[in-house]
């Protein structure tokens, strides 16, 4: 190690990281013990409902306090996860999860970017009060406008589709914002250059600047993604049978009559949840830039 | 051909200044500029500004989901009504008391995840890993996964059981007084890596020479924390906790999946949210649920004006 100070290139993630723990052992020790005892706290739901999903739907809770608990035995093999298929036609629900979270991203990417694009790059009437107003919107929760957006879907006829609950997601303000901060960061040079080869608007648009944007594109389709998967109080109120319901509502048909298959439950939420964590696992670095970039805008 | 000749032009070694924009607009620019916006324009209007009206609206009315009878304007009588409904400050005050213990307890908790895991050691991105996975864990899967945790006869009791020696096996979710807590361990539980993960990105902004100032001035650890890391991340302590006061207000998912019935038992984890769709969407009182909306609508703008006056406040200084 050298002890020089001279200022010296850090590596992205080393740069200005704590060094207090360094060199002394004991404290070294305690450091990791507490690191280690907070892991636990945040796994063991999910072990124990990896290890639940294996076991008969009467033995999940019969050994709760040793440690058995987490482990699978007695091993029930692939019954519950047969029975999250058959009970909670858990094909369907899963398809219907991925139609609807699909289109609000992609749909959402073209729809968001091309506006922030224009109010941050083009010339055109009331740009300004748009910027305004998209800022202003950011504000309103959905919740506060769950239910007239009720009484407007059952006036339309659209209760229990797909375009129900795709529709009012597409457009967002807030990601329409993250977009026109992203392109007003970047240097107009490129797309002048663009320009002045001939190019129109849209062309720049596609083939420069969107480019260029992959991060914010990034950014916006995992944090609409995580927040469209997860929907939960629009679609239970918008959808009544099994054939256009999500994953979070689809999971109440356990629900209704005891006993509960506790087993058959947790297989669908290891199911469930599965997709979601090995996307984050492999695109561990976008998502930590992605949530850490919508507390940026404070 | 417009096109000027470059060849005899002097040589320069800076870019040319960007044109001077014209009087009014480049016809080319404003059609795709209005073409760019359309979408969204449409959909925004749709799905935002009109049923933001509409609930403004109908909260004077005694509009209903379906019904024969004509809707008639009601004046005040919805928002007197709810004003004066124990329910309705009952289901405030369970927003309340969820926030009053999870906005601070989840954001000093996030911090100091934040700082542990911006130690310089081994390991660190894996633990940063860890403590991240609840938040992929869609909250209605975690809400079904603790609600088997806190069965009567479920883990958390057996721990319990175990260090108290048996003395305490409360059954959570069946119990008013305890119902509210198992609603704020798993809301914990999933939301603190999203919070931790902002706050690490603001640590690693603080300019390391801040650091190094303090501690050759003699700074230890903790006043270099209170001096250079609480002032330079305080920005986003803010966002932190304002978001976090606005998501307890929005508390859904949780008090509707884990009781045995939605809000309950006795109404002691019915929330603002929980009230709104038992009248807007059970009771199909289309009125005076958007009543409630505003009502709440208020209280969140309440919340974000604090929060930029604060965050203007800071600027100032």
């Amino acid at each position: 190690m050298t002890t020089s100070t001279a200022p010296k290139k850090l590596k992205r993630g080393d740069r200005n990281v704590d060094s207090s723990v360094r060199g002394n052992p004991v404290w070294r020790w305690v450091f990791y013990a507490v690191l280690t005892i907070l892991a636990i706290m945040f796994l063991f739901p999910v072990i124990y409902m990896f290890a639940s999903s294996f076991k008969p739907d009467n033995e999940v809770l019969a050994n709760s306090q040793s440690l058995e608990a987490f482990l699978p035995i007695p091993f029930n093999g692939l019954e519950n996860y047969a029975d999250a298929f058959e009970r909670a036609e858990f094909g369907r629900v899963f398809a219907n999860s991925v139609i609807i979270s699909a289109s609000i991203v992609g749909l959402g990417l073209v729809v968001n970017s091309l506006c922030g694009y224009a109010l941050a790059r083009l010339d055109f009437p009331f740009r300004k009060l748009l910027v305004g107003l998209v800022i202003a919107l950011i504000i309103i929760p959905f919740e506060a406008l769950a239910v007239p957006l009720l009484y407007m879907g059952a006036e339309a006829n659209m209760l229990d589709t797909y375009q129900i609950q795709i529709l009012p997601f597409i457009a967002n303000p807030l990601f329409i914002f993250l977009f026109y901060t992203f392109f007003l960061g970047l240097p107009r040079s490129l797309e002048e250059a663009a320009r002045i080869d001939g190019a129109g608007p849209f062309q720049v648009f596609w083939k420069v600047a969107a480019p260029l944007a992959k991060p914010a594109y990034a950014t916006v389709a995992i944090l609409a993604f995580l927040f469209a998967w997860a929907q939960f109080l629009w679609p239970s109120i918008v959808t009544r049978g099994v054939d256009v319901r999500p994953l979070p509502v689809g999971i109440g048909v356990f629900q209704v009559t005891p006993p509960i298959a506790w087993g058959d439950i947790m297989a669908y939420t290891v199911m469930m949840t599965l997709p979601l964590l090995i996307i984050f696992l492999i695109f561990q670095r976008q998502f930590v830039q992605g949530v850490a970039s919508s507390g940026v805008k404070g | 051909m417009t096109i000027p000749d470059l060849s005899d032009a002097p040589e320069v070694s800076e870019p040319l200044p960007p044109p001077k924009p014209k009087v009014g607009f480049s016809r080319p620019d404003t059609r795709a500029g209005l073409l760019f916006v359309l979408p969204a324009v449409i959909l925004l209007t749709v799905f935002i500004i009109v049923p933001f009206a509409l609930a403004i609206g109908f909260s004077f009315t005694n509009q209903r989901l379906i019904s024969p009878l004509a809707t008639r304007f009601v004046g005040f009588e919805n928002y007197i009504d709810q004003l004066t409904d124990a329910l309705f400050w009952k289901s405030l005050w369970n927003n309340a008391r969820f926030s009053l213990f999870v906005v601070p307890v989840q954001t000093a908790l996030a911090l100091g995840l934040a700082v542990l895991v911006n130690q310089k050691i081994k390991g660190r991105v894996a633990f940063r890993t860890i403590y991240f996975i609840p938040v992929t864990v869609v909250m209605a899967a975690a809400a079904v996964i603790w609600v088997l945790l806190f069965q009567q006869a479920g883990l958390i009791n057996g721990f319990f059981e175990v260090i108290t020696f048996g003395n305490f096996s409360p059954d959570w979710l069946d119990d008013p007084t305890w119902a509210m807590w198992a609603i704020i361990a798993v809301s914990m539980w999933q939301g603190v890596g999203f919070q931790m993960i902002i706050l690490l990105a603001a640590l690693q902004d603080v300019p390391a020479e801040l650091y190094e100032a303090a501690s050759i001035d003699g700074a230890d650890t903790w006043r270099q924390f209170r001096n250079v890391t609480l002032p330079g991340i305080r920005n986003q302590l803010i966002f932190v906790l304002t978001v976090t006061t606005i998501l307890a207000m929005r508390l859904y998912d949780q008090p509707t999946l884990m009781p045995n019935t939605p809000g309950g038992p006795i109404d002691s984890t019915r929330t603002a949210m929980v009230h709104m769709i038992e009248i807007g969407y059970n009771r199909q009182a289309i009125g005076r649920g958007s009543t409630v909306a505003v009502i709440f609508f208020v209280i969140v703008l309440v919340l974000t004006l604090l929060q930029r006056r604060f965050l203007r406040e800071g600027g100032a200084q």
